[in-house]
């Protein structure tokens, strides 16, 4: 999947997300948490700001929203404390990078060892 | 009255005492401070080289000051005069006080007689940051190079400080080196000393 794929699928979220948020029945809604589907999972994290973090995985993966919380301190330590990052541009900071496949393959040896 | 104490109210940071030190800044605070100041002088150079100057020039100021500081508050005001006891002063308090911890290691040049090197597995400034490919061998650890040339030259050690990153086998982030290369008076004094 390259960029501009990335940066589609990325933005028909949120307008699925905002969508959401005006159709719930409910009073308060935030939007999308979790998304089921039959080959996947998809979990969503929205931050105080209003950037959405999700990650798509196999359906009946657990602790995802832990992971998604890590991924967001990630965010904001590598790439908002980064000055050559421009706000709202695709995040190439090669900190960010090897952090996130370390904090997913704790993730992942975490999940096989239980 | 019984119990009631004086507290001293100071107006403005120049009254306070001197020795009251050991205060812990936020690293977040401060790594969005830095993030800032690289910002700010990006908008205002046209290239790369000039960047590196002007965090030089920036760390100068620290170094000045910090060198004063720390002379009246570690060193009870001595001086230092000889080539390896100011690198050592470097070496441990300075960066003790600034990035609570000593630098890695302190190493004499092999090619050259005036060059010195402190290295730094990760400079405490560089550690949120992530140089883009096109900005080549740009180091926002000219920052600290420029506080250890203003703490050098404030003493009296006249020196040339750059900082590079070393490539290491097996790891994937390279070492940080701050390259100090004297004057050739410092050199002159110091063999005169003996």
């Amino acid at each position: 999947m390259d960029t501009n794929d990335s940066l589609r699928v990325a933005s028909l979220w949120h307008s699925m997300h905002a969508i959401s948020q005006q159709l719930s029945p409910t009073v308060g809604c935030s939007g999308i948490e979790l998304l089921e589907a039959d080959t996947f999972d998809l979990h969503c994290f929205q931050s105080l700001t209003g950037t959405k973090f999700f990650v798509v995985c196999e359906p009946g993966t657990q602790h995802m929203e832990v992971l998604l919380t890590v991924i967001y301190e990630l965010y904001t330590d590598y790439v908002l404390k980064n000055p050559f990052y421009e706000m709202e541009m695709p995040i190439r900071c090669e900190l960010f990078d090897i952090n996130l496949t370390q904090a997913i393959q704790k993730d992942r040896v975490a999940l096989l060892g239980r | 009255m019984i119990g009631v104490g004086k507290i001293k109210q100071y107006s403005n940071v120049l009254d306070r005492s001197l020795s009251k030190g050991k205060q812990e800044v936020s690293l977040s605070a401060f790594a969005f401070l830095f993030s800032e100041l690289v910002q700010y002088n990006q908008t205002q150079v046209d290239n790369i080289s000039e960047l590196e100057r002007r965090l030089e020039d920036a760390g100068y100021a620290v170094g000045a000051r910090v060198l004063e500081l720390l002379c009246h508050r570690e060193k009870g005001n001595r001086r230092e005069t000889r080539l390896l006891g100011i690198l050592s002063f470097v070496h441990s308090t300075v960066w003790k006080v600034l990035f609570g911890k000593v630098a890695d290691s302190l190493e004499k040049g092999t090619e050259h007689e005036d060059e010195y090197m402190i290295s730094e597995k990760e400079l405490l400034v560089n550690r949120f940051i992530s140089i883009p490919k096109d900005m080549g061998t740009f180091n926002c650890g000219a920052f600290v190079a420029g506080i250890v040339r203003g703490v050098l030259d404030g003493a009296g050690f006249p020196a040339v400080v750059t900082a590079h990153f070393v490539p290491m086998e097996g790891q994937q982030r390279p070492r940080t080196t701050i390259l100090i290369k004297f004057a050739e008076e410092v050199l002159r004094r110091e063999a005169r000393l003996g």
